[in-house]
């Protein structure tokens, strides 16, 4: 253990000394996607959104291929798809003969799996697909940032702003229309905001891993929260634990940065499991 | 004093009304014609059997789905405090039962446990709502719609889950709420039995306005026992047969004695004598 924790302070100091302020900014994009992803994340864990939130995810790399082949900010493009790829699955659950589970199924993978396509018949582009598909954070260039940070505060207000319908409407939609508030005009703006999360995380632990660092925090922090607020603020702490761990351990053992946030995330709920005495616990022997 | 009461409370214009509220979906009316009033200060029961449309009466007046035919009239900036049929809250959402009065809108802690302490859960202020009991639950979905001071309080099937005896003592509270607050309550019930001493003005539904009027006119009708069953209406009144329609096997009503009220009654599902539902 003492001899892990030297080798991981002399990597920090290699690092930071060696290889320019890279590992830096990794750690502050991250930290800065991980607390719009926590907030965010509880909202998919209540309203039980996660596979929904996987495949507007997924419909991240048809944009990435539609704004590139027209030019405009990937950024922009990923969001603008992902926001109708949402709007398509409301429409569809609401006439398809399928339920509501498969049909999720059928668009998640297709739309990768389109995506993929795509990107490869575009062969006089070179599209870095591993980049997209696993995240690169280790490549986040300032500017990254800034819209890691701008866009995300812009986010968290929106979040802020909608906050009570949203949770109004996730314990009860009919309550909450009946009593005045307007649930679904809430409901509509959470689904711009995923796509707006998605858009600014693809970079940071690609389009594959970013419902995890949706949901995994959000779970993680259910053992500890006792109201939907504190929820929220411990996701968001324990989704910037989750991207330093991480990320030192990516440069530690010279793995891939996304995936190792992902693990290092997982982990941490692993532990929240095997606290003694949380409240979720408690709950289940009662029933 | 019963009759006076009565009018004083008709009298005044009323908080919520329909006029020949329909809702279809698809090809079939789900609610055809129903007429409905509620002033302040007055329980409206709706009561009628699986798939009569009660709910779907209920929607539509709270204006959550929309209506196809008639006219719903609410008074300005009407205050509605809403108790759903079904509420499920996932476990994953940490909600005390504090929290949860302030789910709709901002209230003090004053008031929030004085709420909590009119409906009799106040001990209970800290604990988790997945940890509540079904009574306490219903409860606590009294006691968030009432903190509100609404005008109107709708109930759609408020004692789900509650045994018997908690079933009386929750009609009893609403009673006293409707005293107290001098508000309008819609309630929706499939069983009149209990609902009868607290309600002013019972609604028979069945797809439209079988009967309506006062808990012991409908329950002599002969509408409320053809929907309900001999049993059910013995247990409340001496039932006197004065049936102005009847229903044919294959759903369409013909005419007995001449009344015309009903000339547009279909009921589907009870259109065959069930032995079995008489006893």
């Amino acid at each position: 253990m003492i001899t892990l924790l030297a080798h991981i302070q002399k990597q920090i100091k290699k690092s930071l000394h060696t290889m320019d302020d890279f590992l830096f900014r990794a750690l502050l994009a991250g930290a800065g996607v991980a607390l719009i992803a926590g907030p965010l994340g509880c909202f998919i864990v209540w309203r039980r959104m996660a596979y929904f939130g996987d495949t507007m995810a997924h419909s991240a790399l048809l944009g990435v291929a539609l704004s590139v082949l027209f030019d405009v900010n990937i950024t922009l493009g990923v969001f603008v798809v992902a926001t109708f790829g949402a709007l398509a699955l409301i429409m569809m659950q609401r006439r398809a003969p399928l339920s509501s589970d498969a049909l999720l199924g059928i668009l998640s993978h297709s739309m990768l799996a389109l995506g993929i396509v795509i990107v490869a018949m575009m062969t006089w582009l070179r599209i870095d697909l591993m980049a997209f598909l696993f995240g690169d954070i280790l490549a986040v260039s300032w500017t990254d940032i800034v819209v890691v940070y701008a866009g995300g505060a812009l986010i968290l207000a929106f979040l802020i702003f909608i906050w009570r319908p949203l949770l109004a409407g996730t314990v009860s939609s009919e309550l909450a229309a009946a009593e005045g508030l307007h649930p679904e005009r809430a409901r509509i703006i959470f689904m711009l905001l995923m796509a707006a999360v998605i858009a600014i995380a693809m970079k940071i632990v690609g389009i594959l891993l970013i419902t995890s660092l949706l949901i995994i925090p959000a779970a993680a922090a259910r053992r500890f929260a006792p109201t939907p607020e504190m929820m929220a603020v411990l996701a968001a702490i324990i989704g910037v634990i989750a991207v330093c761990v991480g990320l030192f351990g990516s440069l530690t053992w010279d793995t891939p940065s996304g995936p190792s946030i992902v693990v290092a995330a997982a982990m941490i709920f692993l532990l929240s499991l095997l606290t003694p005495g949380s409240s979720a616990l408690k709950m289940r022997r009662d029933m | 004093m019963k009759i006076a009461k009565q009018t004083e409370i008709t009298s005044r214009a009323p908080l919520l009304s329909a006029r020949g509220l329909g809702v279809r979906a698809s090809s079939r009316w789900l609610i055809e014609n129903v007429d409905l009033k509620v002033h302040r200060g007055e329980i409206v029961t709706l009561i009628g059997p699986n798939g009569s449309g009660k709910s779907t009466t209920v929607r539509a007046l709270l204006g959550l789905i929309k209506s196809d035919a008639g006219e719903i009239t609410r008074t300005n900036d009407l205050r509605v405090g809403y108790v759903p049929q079904k509420l499920t809250i996932d476990w994953t959402m940490p909600l005390k039962v504090r929290r949860f009065m302030t789910i709709t809108g901002r209230h003090s802690v004053t008031s929030i446990d004085a709420a909590l302490d009119e409906v009799g859960i106040l001990v209970l202020a800290k604990n988790d709502i997945q940890s509540l009991s079904g009574g306490e639950f219903q409860r606590l979905l009294l006691a968030r719609a009432m903190i509100g001071q609404p005008q109107l309080l709708v109930l759609d099937e408020p004692v789900q889950g509650v045994d018997a005896q908690g079933e009386i003592a929750l009609y009893e509270l609403i009673g006293d709420l409707r005293r107290r607050h001098d508000c309008g309550i819609l309630l929706v019930s499939h069983d009149l039995h209990i609902v009868m001493a607290e309600t002013d003005t019972v609604v028979c539904l069945n797809g439209h306005v079988c009967c309506s009027g006062s808990p012991r006119s409908v329950a002599e009708s002969p509408e409320y026992r053809d929907l309900f069953g001999a049993r059910a209406a013995e247990a409340l009144a001496v039932y006197h047969h004065h049936h102005d329609h009847k229903h044919l096997p294959d759903g369409s009503v013909v005419q007995a004695n001449g009344h015309d009220d009903h000339s547009a009654c279909t009921h589907p599902e009870t259109n065959k004598k069930k032995p079995s539902h008489h006893g």
